[in-house]
């Protein structure tokens, strides 16, 4: 088992590496993949384990896209100036200035979406169930509005991240920078996750999300796991955001930073097509997911958000279990669930 | 931030009557809410839309040359239709289940509301025109459209029409039964499965009806449902569910909530604004009672 494992692993990462070289001309869209995968595992350890459904993460995900664009260009330049319009054809960064700049944004754009949400963790996470659902969607929302009307980062004419040097010559650095940087977040965040998966950390999330109240009386201090909870999806959705800003080069309040009408939904749909609650569910959730909206957006051009919306009413409606869920039912030996079968008789004539 | 507001007393007439009048509409809404959430233990995210979309029928028959008041009464008719369809395509599987399932499905529906409002109205800002005038009042330093006056009325009307209708027909009974207890009302011959259907149908009226008004009071566009369902949210919340007094109290509330924020931080933050006072007013009740070692249910 464990040398199945290795070569698994192995044979992943090795794809992962040479994948912009094979496909190079889908180097962004394999961007987006490692960056959704992110997005959808940590939205996991939210829902899924913890069992607080979250509309709430894009708060994150914006927030460390605004993060890492203005520390890149505030180090160097009047941030205020760069987003007047036109400002960024004034300055320039040199090569050095934009890597030195993009390291401490992205550093920058981890470490306070965490922070963040240690703050207000203990005030939003007492709220459970769909009132905790709620309130996070307005967050998300709210937080995208308030940044449509401050001005020094662009207001509502939005805010262009720094270009990518033009002393580089190759026009291919620029794909392959992003793809190995979100590469490289990936992979972190699968060993982060794994790691999670088999610590105590996670039986205690799942007591929480089973029954939260027994948990507390167990003597876990349910508020300090979730909150910490909370924070490490914050870590790795900032990280995941501000590369996302760097890639798509433009960032606008609503519709690209706190965008809870695509990304905000798209994180909790690939999780629960794949399956909540395990550690490959969100991954293959949101491989099918990017293949399905890549291969059918451009077939039903326009009517795109029609069939999203039709897609999370059929997933939620007839498929809540998840990918996952759906082989676990069926094969249950796999899943290392042994079945008595007198039991399970018992019960289907009980049904 | 801007603190003109403070310094002419009568801009703050002015956005007290507005408030208080857009606050009506929005408890008539949040009384749609109440009863679906109250009944059949649905949050419906898709409620702004129906809203919008009941707005849009009205705009429809205003550029069919009818006067856009009439919307008040085709749009609700209309609008029940479609929410029974909702029900019976959608909303009959999730009734059951985990409310997040109800909020999620709820969610996707709105994305196909939105998106097919945006084709078949167009994207742009539409109002349909009531022509019924200003009135002016304290000197022409309070100007106050007849047709604000006019969608709080109306507002009332249905409110006060539908209550006694909850209290005197059998259907009425019927909900109210089912509300209490779905499982005992089935028992005693209730079809719940016909009542949970009308429920959705007069809640998507009553967002008919709120709707056609705010096309001649606001302005409609696809996209802004959700504020709207934000704000019915916020209303129950505060409420509590099947208080109506209480509806109209915080719907009234809110409305001024808005108008004088709209008016002290700018209108660019007017939504933020709303979004984030459901926050504050969620952690507040959570904070409440937490003390009592209790939690939101």
């Amino acid at each position: 088992m464990k040398q199945k494992d290795l070569i698994l692993y192995s044979s992943l990462i090795i794809l992962g590496l040479v994948a912009p070289y094979l496909f190079s001309a889908f180097k962004v869209q394999l961007t987006y993949l490692c960056v959704l995968i992110v997005l959808a595992m940590t939205w996991n350890l939210q829902g899924g384990e913890m069992g607080y459904n979250t509309f709430g993460n894009i708060l994150f995900y914006g927030l460390g896209m605004y993060l890492t664009a203005s520390v890149q260009v505030g180090m160097f330049f009047p941030l205020a100036e760069w987003t007047e319009s036109g400002g960024e054809k004034t300055f320039v960064h040199t090569t050095a200035q934009y890597f030195q700049g993009i390291g401490v944004g992205l550093l920058v754009s981890a470490i306070v979406p965490a922070v963040i949400a240690g703050a207000i963790g203990y005030a939003i996470l007492g709220l459970r169930g769909h009132y905790f659902a709620i309130c996070t969607l307005g967050l998300g929302i709210a937080a995208g509005e308030i940044a449509g009307g401050i001005e020094i980062i662009g207001a509502g004419q939005g805010f262009t991240t720094p270009p990518f040097p033009a002393e580089i010559v190759d026009t291919e650095a620029r794909g392959k920078f992003f793809y190995f940087l979100s590469f490289a977040l990936l992979v972190g965040t699968f060993i982060f996750v794994k790691y999670i998966y088999g610590s105590r950390f996670r039986l205690i999330l799942n007591a929480i999300r089973d029954n939260e109240d027994k948990a507390e009386a167990m003597g876990i201090q349910t508020m300090k796991y979730k909150i910490v909870g909370w924070m490490c999806s914050a870590f790795f959705c900032g990280l995941a955001g501000g590369i996302m800003g760097g890639l798509i080069g433009y960032i606008d309040s609503t519709d690209v930073a706190f965008d809870g009408r695509e990304m905000g939904v798209f994180m909790v749909l690939m999780a629960i097509l794949g399956g909540k609650g395990t550690l490959w569910g969100p991954v293959i959730g949101a491989t099918l997911f990017h293949f399905f909206k890549e291969g059918l957006w451009t077939l039903i051009l326009g009517w795109q958000y029609v069939a999203l919306g039709v897609l999370i009413v059929v997933i939620v409606v007839y498929f809540p279990e998840g990918l996952m869920g759906w082989l676990r039912e069926k094969y249950p030996e796999r899943f290392g669930e042994v079945i008595d079968e007198k039991d399970r008789k018992a019960q289907v004539e009980l049904k | 931030m801007d603190f003109l507001i403070f310094k002419a007393p009568m801009l703050m007439v002015q956005a007290s009557l507005d408030g208080i009048l857009l606050g009506i509409l929005f408890a008539l809404i949040a009384y749609g809410m109440a009863l679906q959430w109250g009944v059949m233990n649905i949050i419906n995210i898709a409620q702004g839309d129906l809203v919008i979309l009941g707005g849009y029928i009205a705009y429809t028959i205003y550029l069919w040359g009818i006067h856009p008041a009439w919307g008040v009464i085709i749009s609700p008719i209309i609008m029940f239709f479609v929410g029974w369809g909702l029900y019976k395509l959608v909303i009959n599987k999730v009734v059951d289940r985990d409310l997040f399932i109800s909020i999620l499905a709820t969610f996707g529906i709105a994305i196909v509301f939105q998106q097919l409002m945006n084709f078949i109205f167009g994207a742009d800002v539409v109002v349909a025109q009531s022509e019924y005038g200003t009135t002016m009042l304290f000197d022409n330093s309070v100007t106050l459209p007849n047709s604000k006056i006019f969608s709080a009325f109306i507002s009332v009307l249905y409110a006060v029409a539908l209550v006694i209708y909850m209290k005197k027909s059998r259907l009425g009974r019927a909900i109210r039964a089912t509300a209490q207890n779905a499982r005992a009302a089935k028992i005693l011959g209730v079809d719940t499965e016909k009542v949970y259907a009308a429920t959705f149908g007069i809640n998507a009226a009553l967002c008919g009806i709120a709707g056609a008004l705010i096309s001649i009071t606001l302005t409609l566009h696809p996209y802004v449902g959700l504020p709207y369902t934000v704000r019915s949210f916020m209303i129950v919340i505060v409420a509590g569910l099947g208080n109506l007094p209480a509806v109209a109290v915080s719907g009234m509330g809110l409305g001024l909530f808005e108008e004088f924020a709209d008016y002290i931080l700018g209108t660019e933050f007017r939504i933020g604004a709303v979004f984030l006072l459901l926050v504050l007013i969620l952690v507040y009740r959570r904070f409440k009672l937490s003390k009592k070692r209790e939690y939101l249910k």
